[in-house]
């Protein structure tokens, strides 16, 4: 099997258990997903990693059906509110990206697949959330 | 008049369209030039001039204009500060005059866009990357559009209405519509807007599909444009010619802010806080009530986004946006006409002129002077944009007393 790396390093894979971390503030809770030099909402400067749930409700939604030049469509781009607190940017995938398939509130849960593969064979997992 | 207050003596906009013989000097000068005539005055007496332009943010357009106008030797501002860009620069000139720094200025905003296509923060290119490393904030190995949702502005702001639809009841891809609808049966009296066609409700719903719910005719055109206004203080207006002071129009709030924070709004921009904070601290600026406005010119740089502003400029009830589009409360003979320049969707965007243009707007309402779109008697204007980032200016213009 080829190694894989995680396409953003919010993703952990960990084997069958791949789950996202945020970078968590300890005074205030708030959640960030990039790296950080203050929190944008207490201005204190300590973190600590949290574990997010894997599931969550569909908070919005898009069905892009003319994208950025080089990028397939249509797919169906969504705002994932998740259980325990955190929202994360995704696809919603697992359905036809349809407004049939896809409904504001719909529970739905994380899972993973390989985005790309470089030229050492090393592949890109990205994550996505199914309806459950 | 009291000589604390901040007036508009000269406002002007060129037709938005996509100028071919043009260059982005020549549009910004035109803007310049007819704002100033419109004023009786002339760049001599200018004490400060701000230039807003988003695409050439580090060339110097102020500058520029003044080498084609008039190199007075006066201090420039060239601001950028996104879709709010050209209101940013109406705010430069107002908060110079209302500290005593300058009685008299010009504030221009400018754009060449062309036909830009869909503007958005793509990242980087997808099949460049031969050996994955992580970079940046989050770590990345890859673009990261089309796989973790979409940055692009359609999908964007079309997340902002679903939200919105997710949280309030009446609310779906018809009320949407509705919206453009609207905006491009406004847009027939407008000669200066970019396009000029009214188009049926199922036209808009069953046209091309760009990212549900907007389809073409819900998202607004790229274009080219300029537009520019003259602001003094009163005690200045106090000693111009009485022609002059009968169509000066009062600048009653002024307001810019940018997103606080709020919960996920690292993830999916919230272009609603800042904005309700924005129409808060006008109002109270200005002692207008939301009931007491005649017009009210709005960012609909996306139908989407427009139905969340009725709410956030607390032009209908909490949570009504939905219903009120449905009983017409904001077409042009509705409870507060919005839009009836065509709104972005018809009479276009081209960023930077944006926010001087829709003050162009309320103002040539104020003053009578709006011809065939002419919002009879109208007293009170407010005008918003918003630049995703985020920045939101609002301001609340009245007419002249006398």
């Amino acid at each position: 099997m080829a190694s894989q790396i995680p396409m953003v390093d919010y993703l952990v894979l960990d084997g069958d258990s791949a789950h996202l971390e945020a970078n968590e503030c300890t005074a205030c809770g708030a959640l960030f997903f990039d790296r950080r030099n203050a929190c944008a909402a207490c201005g204190k400067r300590e973190f600590r990693r949290k574990r997010l749930s894997n599931d969550g409700l569909v908070r919005t939604f898009t069905i892009v059906q003319r994208a950025a030049p080089g990028v397939p469509a249509p797919f169906a781009g969504a705002v994932i509110d998740l259980d325990g607190g955190g929202k994360v940017k995704a696809n919603i995938v697992g359905v036809d990206p349809t407004p049939e398939n896809i409904k504001l509130g719909m529970p739905v849960t994380l899972t993973t697949f390989v985005a790309g593969t470089d030229d050492n064979g090393i592949e890109a997992v990205a994550f996505g959330y199914r309806p459950v | 008049m009291a000589s604390d207050d901040i007036w508009i003596i000269g406002v002007s906009m060129t037709k938005f369209m996509r100028y071919k013989d043009k260059d982005l000097i020549d549009l910004a000068s035109e803007a310049a030039l007819a704002a100033l005539d419109d004023a009786g005055v002339t760049i001599q007496d200018m004490d400060i001039l701000a230039s807003g332009n988003l695409a050439e943010a580090g060339g110097g357009v102020g500058q520029r204009i003044q080498k084609q106008i008039g190199q007075t030797g006066i201090p420039v501002y060239n601001v950028a500060n996104a879709c709010a860009t050209g209101a940013t620069a109406f705010r430069v000139v107002h908060t110079a005059i209302k500290a005593g720094e300058a009685s008299i200025g010009l504030a221009i905003g400018s754009e060449q866009m062309g036909k830009a296509g869909m503007l958005g923060a793509a990242g980087r290119a997808r099949s460049d990357k031969k050996e994955f490393e992580p970079s940046g904030r989050y770590g990345g190995v890859m673009g990261t559009e089309g796989i973790l949702g979409t940055n692009m502005m359609p999908g964007t702001f079309a997340q902002t209405g679903m939200e919105y639809a997710y949280e309030h009841d009446g609310v779906g891809f018809e009320q949407f519509a509705k919206v453009a609808e609207k905006n491009h049966a406004h847009s027939v009296l407008n000669p200066l807007a970019q396009y000029q066609k009214a188009f049926a409700l199922d036209e808009i719903m069953g046209g091309e599909m760009i990212a549900y719910p907007n389809t073409l005719l819900m998202c607004c055109p790229t274009g080219d444009g300029a537009a520019a206004a003259v602001v003094v203080s009163g005690e200045r207006l106090a000693s111009m010619p009485a022609e002059v002071r009968k169509r000066a129009i009062k600048v009653s709030a002024s307001v810019l802010t940018s997103d606080p924070y709020v919960d996920g709004c690292q993830v999916q921009f919230d272009v609603n806080t800042l904005t309700r904070r924005a129409a808060d601290q006008a109002y109270a600026q200005s002692g207008v009530d939301p009931k007491d406005l005649d017009l009210v010119e709005l960012h609909d740089c996306f139908a989407t986004a427009e139905l969340c502003h009725y709410d956030n400029l607390r032009l209908c009830e909490p949570g009504g946006a939905g219903e009120w589009i449905d009983k017409k409360g904001p077409w042009r003979d509705g409870e507060i006409p919005v839009n009836v320049s065509g709104g972005l969707l018809s009479k276009g965007h081209p960023l930077g002129a944006t926010g001087i243009a829709n003050i162009f707007e309320v103002s040539t309402h104020l003053r009578g002077e709006a011809g065939d779109r002419q919002v009879e008697g109208a007293k009170v204007g407010l005008t918003h944009v918003i630049g995703l980032g985020s920045a939101c200016a609002v301001h609340i213009l009245e007419k002249a007393a006398s």
